[in-house]
């Protein structure tokens, strides 16, 4: 069958499936299982109301619990446990406590990937925000601000991928005989470079030019949320600021940096999160080479190269380690702003 | 992953190419990509994969987020809030936990890999996204409305689809273009749970991938097939800026 036709059928057989067990069920309650007549009227009443949530829930709780709860424990499971293929071709599984974790630590790739990760999580947010809070700032009040948000914004509409074609071109290097394609390499022998450089290839410093990519996008995410925080500002505020004399810098720093902080902090989170689980990105661009690995990576590597479901597992659980203070902090503020 | 013997032999010349002929423009490289049946790196395919792929992925899960949404939002229930909570807890899950875990499942089911599979994991990971912008913004529609159909005898079920859901338009669209960029744009979820080895049912990031490997010099192709994968989700962009802004500003946890 051809797929779009089969992606159609799926869509119908969803959405009337969905459709069709909400009403279904809702029917199935009100008119047969709890009628809100008769002799128990008011009891029944309030039975379908305890029951009705549920229904409402049950195909969100069945989706979220198999694909995002069940995971983190079999994850877990699989990450002390050792896959081996018997003789007979089964597969078997045996609990070998922390031994994946103890191979991983011995292997240096591993801790190369989670050195670039913490400088990723150092340099990304910080630039993203720091540019985005620019951006948000410089196009607040211009004519022209409205075109330049869209531009700075674009990127986030482009995948991962599109985005390391677009920086692999900047970074394209040509021998020194040829015109140079590769933006920074044009630019780097026109201040007086003598041999182009494949940048992707210097240790340490290709980090950063990857890094650049995740900037270039996030940069757009960061000036949107920052751009309506700063327009939330009371203008009483800045006014008074005014009055007293503050020239622009202390303006921005000391009168609507402060107010605007804890939306800079969600913009910071969602940015480091981002950059966690940062994949697609190095596996296009580099897939890992001249010292560039990180974490999720790393841990593709293991799954589907090297085959190895536990170590594999083990570096996952190191990520969901890394992410979970910022799910405790998510989850704390979320139950506050309920109450 | 060294090799133990030393090497032998001598390296091949290197050979560089200057072109004479200079630069024109033409639509060529298009046409080569996207229309030319023989091209096995043709992104045609590839294009219309990516397009299976994301439009169940996009449909399915707004459904039922946005029944789960109005049961968080508007229904009474013991354990409200803990369920709300969790679903927070659930957004920064990272996706790599649940490769291999579903991998497994779905070879133990029969489904393997494919389209059914793919559809399945994009609906379990947009639902955190998907049903806390909707809850957020169904909270806040006024109360008298919903107050007023329940005395004149409406259902739940009827408060939901002819109250609930119109009035819910622009937060559905907020996620609806979320989903589709995130579906459209993604790598790891095509990798790990569609791409089979006939590569029958490629991607275009997944194409554009191997192009950099195989091209990484042809700028004229890669550059042709990246623009291709990127004109769709820019055209979603500019037309629909509106609701990716409300959309995110609604979606930042706060």
């Amino acid at each position: 069958m051809h797929p779009a036709l089969q992606g159609l059928i799926t869509i119908v057989i969803g959405i009337s499936g969905c459709v069709g067990y909400f009403y279904f069920s809702n029917q199935f309650i009100d008119k047969v299982l709890f009628p809100p007549r008769g002799e128990n009227a008011g009891r029944n009443i309030n039975r379908a109301n305890m029951i009705r949530p549920w229904l409402f829930l049950l195909p969100a709780l069945l989706a979220l619990g198999l694909y995002l709860a069940y995971p983190v424990y079999e994850t877990l499971r699989l990450s002390l446990t050792e896959r081996s293929t018997l003789p007979d071709g089964t597969t078997a599984y045996a609990f070998v406590g922390l031994d994946n974790y103890g191979q991983m630590m011995r292997e240096p790739k591993f801790w190369e990937a989670l050195r670039n990760n913490a400088m990723w999580l150092l340099v990304v947010p910080a630039l993203s925000t720091a540019f985005g809070l620019l951006a948000a700032q410089l196009t607040d009040r211009i004519k022209w601000g409205a075109a330049a948000k869209s531009m700075i914004f674009m990127p986030m509409a482009i995948s991962f991928v599109g985005a390391a074609v677009i920086f692999k071109l900047v970074y394209d290097a040509r021998p020194v005989t040829q015109d140079q394609i590769g933006a920074l390499n044009a630019i780097y022998l026109a201040l007086g470079g003598t041999e182009p450089q494949t940048w992707l290839t210097i240790p340490i410093w290709n980090n950063f030019f990857l890094m650049a990519v995740l900037v270039w996008i996030q940069t757009g995410f960061a000036m949107v949320i920052l751009s309506a925080a700063l327009r939330g500002i009371p203008e009483g505020t800045i006014e008074a600021a005014i009055v007293d004399g503050a020239n622009p810098f202390q303006l921005f720093f000391k009168i609507k940096v402060p107010q605007i902080k804890g939306t800079i902090m969600v913009v910071w989170t969602t940015i480091t999160i981002v950059v966690l689980k940062v994949f697609d990105i190095v596996f296009a661009m580099t897939n890992g080479q001249w010292e560039t690995q990180v974490l999720a990576n790393y841990m593709f590597d293991k799954l589907f190269r090297a085959n190895d479901w536990g170590v594999g597992s083990a570096s996952a659980m190191v990520i969901m380690l890394l992410v979970t203070p910022i799910l405790v902090w998510n989850v704390r503020n979320a139950r506050k702003e309920m109450k | 992953m060294t090799h133990t013997e030393p090497f032998e032999g001598t390296r091949g010349q290197r050979i560089f190419l200057t072109a004479t002929t200079p630069p024109e423009f033409t639509l060529d490289n298009y046409k080569n990509v996207l229309l030319d049946p023989s091209n096995s790196e043709g992104m045609a395919k590839a294009f219309f994969n990516t397009l299976t792929v994301t439009i169940p992925a996009t449909i399915i899960p707004i459904l039922i987020a946005a029944f789960a949404a109005y049961a968080l939002a508007w229904m009474e229930f013991p354990g409200r809030a803990l369920l709300i909570a969790t679903i927070v807890g659930l957004l920064v899950v990272p996706l790599q936990l649940a490769l291999i875990p579903l991998l497994k499942f779905h070879n133990e089911i029969g489904i393997g890999k494919g389209y059914l599979g793919t559809w399945m994991a994009h609906t379990g990971f947009g639902l955190p996204l998907a049903i806390y912008l909707l809850r957020n913004y169904m909270v806040g529609l006024p109360r008298d409305i919903i107050e007023n159909a329940k005395v004149d005898g409406a259902s739940d079920f009827q408060i939901f689809v002819k109250i609930i859901l119109p009035l819910s338009f622009p937060a559905l669209a907020s996620f609806a273009i979320f989903q589709f960029l995130w579906t459209w744009n993604d790598l790891l979820v095509a990798l790990v749970f569609l791409i089979d080895s006939t590569g029958e049912t490629t991607v275009m990031t997944k194409q554009i991938v191997e192009l950099l490997g195989t091209r990484g010099g042809n700028w004229e192709i890669l550059a042709t097939s990246a623009f291709v994968s990127i004109a769709v989700p820019l055209m979603v962009f500019f037309t629909m800026q509106k609701y990716l802004v409300r959309g995110l500003l609604a979606g930042s946890v706060k």
